[in-house]
């Protein structure tokens, strides 16, 4: 039977390679090797050293800033985030009448694209504020709790849907035990459930942290930065960089590699910390 | 066995299923002429030439049209393809610095020797890199009707008598701040439409509004020189008819169909709807806003009511000032295209500005005012506002302003003075921060 997999190895497996090849690995070598160019297109590169990244470091200010936005909006929405997918999967997972409607009509947002939820929040938030004689532009804040509202309104229901799958994996005879030992609502939610769905929490954490950090269309679509870049997030300001300078192809191409750099060490540090924290079943 | 059978099927067509992609990829040829165009409100009339030019010469013309403001990023990636672009545009002297490198020297071209004006030509050393296709023009649209209305009325402040007569700034001002006075028995919400300050929609100011007091500076500094090439090697600039933009963007703000602070949620398309709705009387826009002003649905402007005036900004002896006119539109043929496809790009563009078919698409359907020799007097598109631009054009006590913009330091400048702005508009900046942008960034792009 192994000789017989083995043997087929190849039909199988290259087309995935391939495809893994094209669409990732190949992309990405050739955005690292971008970086140290100063180009117009892809075809035309000139290599020039570590140029672009000084450029992107010191001389271009908009980088630290939409950075320093990032993080405080990831800050805030990861938690929120999870808090808020956590109570809900908590509330429904009890049995009580409902709750797979109320399951469906939470994950509903998730399905609507993020161009399209951006205009949606901008047109209501504008609502809310008109009255006031204020728009979204008005203030930075304006922006900044619109983006947090509308990461949240879009994420929860997924986070919710792993959650549930991990509250209903808990087996019976612990959380009955648990009762038959005496042991409260909180001492079951802090010792039985958050112990035990740790996993999730672990790629809820994942996908929400990456998400808000690489956070782009809900971006462009609600404030496009205004007023004055300062709610621009990172990946925006690389999208600017390489779109609207003329020559600054290669800089754009130096804040991604640093931005990946930047995600891939904070998403690894979490992984392992959050691993830590798993009980083994 | 039956298991084994099963898995040799699947390898089969997972075989199978490669080489179809891989075939796939294999019939796709590189067409003879791929048109790379930049006006999305013309983007079915370009297919329906290509299906005329296919019917009349028998070669195909591949269309593809880019999103709105999404000229840049889609030839970015298009140029590099195997199927590149064969025909592409530039915006002027700063695109072309841009794509030098994929410019074919068209000065033997049909193209280019149908220009009335050689001098409008994007020219490098000896070559001739780009011509303009169309000419466009920028004012301040005014809605005749409304203005009627005003100038009938009893107990007006000014002593004028049509909008006609409006040949400075200050005569500008008393209207419109009479005029916003009086709103409630105009039946108007505002004299201006909303200054849409919507980022990517600021650019009536950042660019067309700024076009004027940049123009004088420099026309000012070297009367002799040609001012858009002289504005592109500027490092610098004093920005000295600050005044003058402050001015017009005040009196935009302060006679306004919005309140200042909302700003910054309007786009173009709002403004236009105001106008044609009959909300506002007055809109700073040019000739290609025709089709958003009859588009719109309910609309109450007629079309012998709309009329364009100058944007006087108070500059000493502005009496004869005309509307701006120029162009940023230019066809570039791709140097790195086959030699045939060269020679069939350059003969589509011919047949499209001297052919009767072609001409008669330019003049009715894509309204392009063409700055090519081949078009008679009479072969000028029918709409209220290009009939207002050849008359400026053809009026011989006007100076009109060239579009100087087109040398402006690139789009990351503009973004930075329409921030700038918005930020005015909402009263977070003054206009001494503004200018310190407008001269600043300048400075900071050019370098």
């Amino acid at each position: 039977m192994n000789k017989s997999y083995k043997r087929y190895f190849p039909v199988f497996v290259l087309p995935t390679l391939a495809a893994f090849l094209i669409a990732f690995v190949i992309p990405f070598v050739l955005g690292i090797y971008l970086s140290f160019t100063e180009f117009r297109t892809v075809s035309d590169a000139k290599f020039v050293g570590l140029s672009n990244y000084i450029t992107a470091l010191t001389a271009d200010s908009s980088f630290a800033a939409s950075l320093w936005f990032t993080v405080k909006f990831a800050a805030v929405s990861v938690v929120s985030i999870n808090v808020i997918a956590f109570i809900l999967a908590l509330m429904l997972t009890r049995r009580i009448p409902g709750t797979r409607i109320f399951r469906t009509i939470f994950f509903m947002p998730n399905l609507i694209g993020g161009i399209v939820l951006g205009y949606i929040w901008q047109v209501i938030i504008n609502g809310v504020l008109y009255p006031f004689d204020y728009s979204i532009t008005s203030s930075p804040t304006f922006g900044y709790w619109g983006l947090v509202v509308l990461m949240n309104w879009q994420m929860i229901g997924y986070m919710m849907i792993i959650y549930i799958a991990g509250i209903q994996n808990i087996p019976d005879s612990i959380t009955e035990a648990a009762l038959v030992d005496g042991a409260g609502p909180f001492t079951k939610l802090f010792k039985i459930i958050i112990p035990s769905v740790m996993p999730a929490v672990t790629i809820c954490l994942f996908l929400t942290i990456t998400n808000s950090f690489k956070l782009f269309d809900q971006n462009l679509a609600l404030t496009a930065g205004a007023p004055s870049d300062r709610t621009q997030m990172v990946a925006l300001d690389i999208y600017n960089t390489f779109y609207s300078r003329i020559g600054y192809e290669g800089v754009g191409q130096a804040k991604a590699v640093i931005f990946f750099a930047i995600v891939a060490v904070i998403a690894l540090a979490q992984l392992s910390f959050t691993r830590g924290k798993e009980v083994e079943g | 066995m039956k298991r084994k059978l099963l898995s040799l099927q699947l390898a089969v067509l997972c075989a199978l299923s490669c080489m179809s992609l891989v075939s796939c990829g294999k019939k796709q040829k590189t067409s003879s002429v791929y048109f790379l165009n930049f006006k999305p409100e013309s983007a079915s009339v370009y297919e329906e030439l290509a299906k005329e030019y296919k019917k009349e010469k028998g070669v195909e013309v591949k269309v593809v049209t880019a999103a709105a403001n999404n000229y840049e990023q889609t030839l970015k990636s298009e140029i590099a393809k195997s199927d590149a672009p064969t025909i592409f545009q530039v915006n002027g002297p700063v695109g072309y610095e841009a794509w030098k490198a994929y410019c074919l020297d068209i000065k033997d071209s049909r193209i280019y020797s149908y220009l009335t004006d050689k001098s409008l030509a994007i020219k490098d050393g000896d070559g001739v890199y780009a011509v303009p296709y169309v000419v466009e023009g920028y004012g301040i649209i005014y809605n005749d009707a409304i203005m009627k209305k005003y100038f009938a009325l009893p107990d007006r402040k000014t002593d004028i008598s049509s909008a006609e007569e409006i040949d400075s700034f200050d005569k500008l001002k008393a209207v419109a701040e009479d005029m916003t006075a009086k709103k409630e028995a105009l039946g108007i919400k505002g004299v201006f439409a909303s200054t849409s300050l919507l980022s990517g929609e600021d650019w009536r100011w950042q660019t067309h509004l700024l076009n004027i007091p940049l123009h004088y500076e420099i026309a000012e500094a070297e009367p002799e020189a040609d001012h858009a090439l002289s504005l592109l090697k500027a490092k610098e600039i004093s920005y000295k008819y600050a005044k003058g933009f402050e001015n017009v963007f005040d009196l935009y703000l302060n006679n306004s169909v919005t309140s200042k602070t909302l700003l910054g949620s309007k786009s173009v398309a709002d403004s236009m709807a105001e106008f044609a709705l009959g909300e506002a009387a007055m809109v700073q826009n040019g000739n290609w806003a025709w089709s958003q002003i009859e588009g719109v649905s309910g609309n109450t402007v007629k079309e012998s009511d709309i009329k364009m005036l100058p944007i006087y900004i108070g500059r000493d002896g502005e009496k004869g000032q005309g509307i701006c006119i120029g162009t940023e539109n230019y066809f570039a043929v791709n140097k790195n295209a086959t030699e045939a496809q060269q020679k069939a790009s350059l003969d589509f563009l011919s047949w499209l500005f001297s052919s009767e078919t072609g001409k008669k698409y330019v003049t009715e359907k894509l309204k392009f005012i063409t700055p090519f020799n081949t078009f008679t007097e009479n072969e000028l598109p029918n709409d209220p506002l290009a009939r207002e631009i050849s008359r400026y054009m053809k009026d011989s006590l006007v100076e009109n302003i060239p579009w100087s913009f087109t040398a402006f330091p690139g789009e990351a400048y503009k973004k930075a003075v329409g921030s700038a702005l918005l930020d005015y508009a909402q009263g977070d900046k003054s206009w001494e921060d503004v200018r310190k942008t407008v001269k600043e960034s300048w400075k900071s792009e050019r370098n």
